[in-house]
């Protein structure tokens, strides 16, 4: 792995930690409370610090998942070079775009 | 006498296996091995090419753990076979002696080397000196905090033991692996080395430091007490650092 | 049967995290989807929702909301590991701490959990 995947990785990793806590409340309040659907868009719906909170989560997990099976792929699919590099580029923006696609269903509607 | 092993004293044989074959391929054969007191895996491998197979292949020179040429899989463990005792390595009675992990085989006991040796030159592993002879002696305290790091990472014997721990050089056969990692560490607190710019390049690439997944196989199994893992953790610090500032 | 050079924990460790990682990762783009509905079918989320409120469903949920502690959990411990110039004896008492912590942790979140 090349120092700036490592370093990705790692940037990545950092700005996640606090998101995933955050998610597992999210997910805790959510079971706890018994919000339905509506109710939890409602809340999240035109909201700019939740658009911003899981927008900032789709780049970062995006960047992550796709160095990680990168690494993932090499190691035991032993894909290499080219190859490999593609289906990083691949996974990473396929993530972002399911991704951003769910952030904007969920935040904006 | 003359193979280490006392006959006399033996009042009871080991149950052990060999490997032996070739690239192409090969198979366990069982040997029952006169015991004695204190015996060692190496005793015990000489003892069988000594006395059943005369062109069993293994290596070995010093036989006290200085020149690293010894190691084999004792029991699937990477080992020094000269200074690890048959009552340590033995599973339920039973030795079972195989090649190194990780290397191409020679035959039976016998790895090739020279990857595990070209490793060392790909990550920057030779001294380059930062004066000529004419100068004076360099004097670096003792005390130094390169110096110590440098010290800790010192005295590794070559004998592959890590590399073949390792699961990411099995994984990822160009990773540059534990000990050619440690040895370009000891140089990087090397206060008298000129070649950090290269090493460092050569050490962050994608056959690098990076690819280290901290399962420190190496420092469990390093007969030296060397921490080989510790001293890829310095690398990913220091070229990190070093990329930071816009000089990788 | 696992070889003896990975029987210990850091290796344990890591191919935890590595299981996790990959578990996560081919979860990830059906959670997007599922999460899309919301914009696209309205009534299909909904749908879908209420068939995840089988026993079943919801102990995989748990699963998946294990792995995601195990994964974060894990990669600071890694990170822990790598930038901090530790001793082995630091090393040993601060994975033994993550540990514990995690332990606690991962009790109360499947307590809590429960307690819905």
């Amino acid at each position: 792995m090349p120092i700036r995947l490592y370093m990705l990785q790692r940037l990545s990793a950092l700005v996640m930690a606090p998101l995933v806590l955050v998610h597992l409340a999210v997910i805790i309040i959510a079971v706890r409370s018994g919000l339905d659907a509506e109710t939890l868009l409602g809340r999240t719906r035109g909201s700019l610090v939740w658009g911003l909170v899981y927008g900032t989560f789709v780049v970062a997990v995006s960047i992550h998942a796709a160095i990680g099976l990168r690494t993932v792929l090499d190691e035991w699919a032993h894909i290499r070079g080219k190859a490999l590099d593609a289906a990083m580029w691949a996974i990473g923006l396929g993530l972002l775009g399911l991704g951003s696609r769910a952030v904007y269903a969920v935040t904006v509607g | 006498m003359s193979d280490g092993i006392d006959n006399a004293a033996a009042t009871d044989t080991l149950d052990v296996r060999v490997w032996r074959g070739d690239e192409r391929g090969g198979d366990w054969h069982a040997y029952r091995v006169p015991a004695a007191a204190n015996q060692t895996v190496l005793d015990v491998v000489t003892w069988i090419q000594r006395h059943r197979e005369p062109n069993l292949a293994y290596r070995f020179a010093c036989r006290v753990g200085v020149c690293g040429s010894c190691a084999m899989s004792v029991n699937g463990e990477p080992r020094w076979t000269c200074r690890t005792h048959v009552q340590d390595a033995a599973r339920d009675g039973v030795l079972r002696i195989g090649p190194l992990r990780n290397l191409p085989l020679v035959r039976d006991l016998a790895c090739d080397m020279a990857p595990f040796f070209d490793r060392w030159q790909e990550a920057g592993g030779r001294f380059v000196p930062s004066s000529d002879r004419h100068a004076d002696i360099a004097a670096i305290s003792p005390e130094s905090p390169a110096r110590r790091i440098a010290d800790a990472a010192i005295q590794c014997i070559n004998c592959a033991v890590c590399y073949a721990a390792c699961d990411v050089v099995q994984w990822k056969p160009d990773y540059l692996g534990p000990a050619a990692l440690n040895r370009a560490w000891s140089l990087v607190n090397d206060e008298r080395d000129a070649g950090n710019k290269d090493r460092l390049r050569a050490v962050a690439g994608d056959a690098g430091c990076h690819n280290c997944h901290s399962q420190h196989n190496c420092t469990r199994y390093c007969p030296n007490q060397l921490d080989p893992g510790a001293s890829i953790a310095g690398l990913k610090r220091t070229t990190m650092k070093a990329a930071l500032k816009g000089q990788l | 049967m696992i070889p003896p050079h990975r029987r210990h924990g850091l290796w344990l460790a890591f191919f935890l995290h590595r299981l996790s990682g990959i578990a996560l990762a081919l979860f990830l783009p059906a959670h997007f989807l599922v999460l899309a509905l919301a914009l696209t079918d309205p009534a299909a989320l909904d749908g879908f929702l209420h068939w995840a409120h089988q026993p079943v469903v919801r102990a995989a949920e748990m699963g998946l909301v294990f792995l995601l502690s195990v994964h974060l959990f894990g990669g600071l411990r890694l990170m822990a590991l790598e930038w901090l110039p530790w001793s082995p004896r630091q090393k040993t008492l601060a994975a033994l701490a993550t540990a514990g912590s995690m332990f606690v942790a991962l009790w109360f979140l499947l307590a809590s959990a429960q307690a819905a």
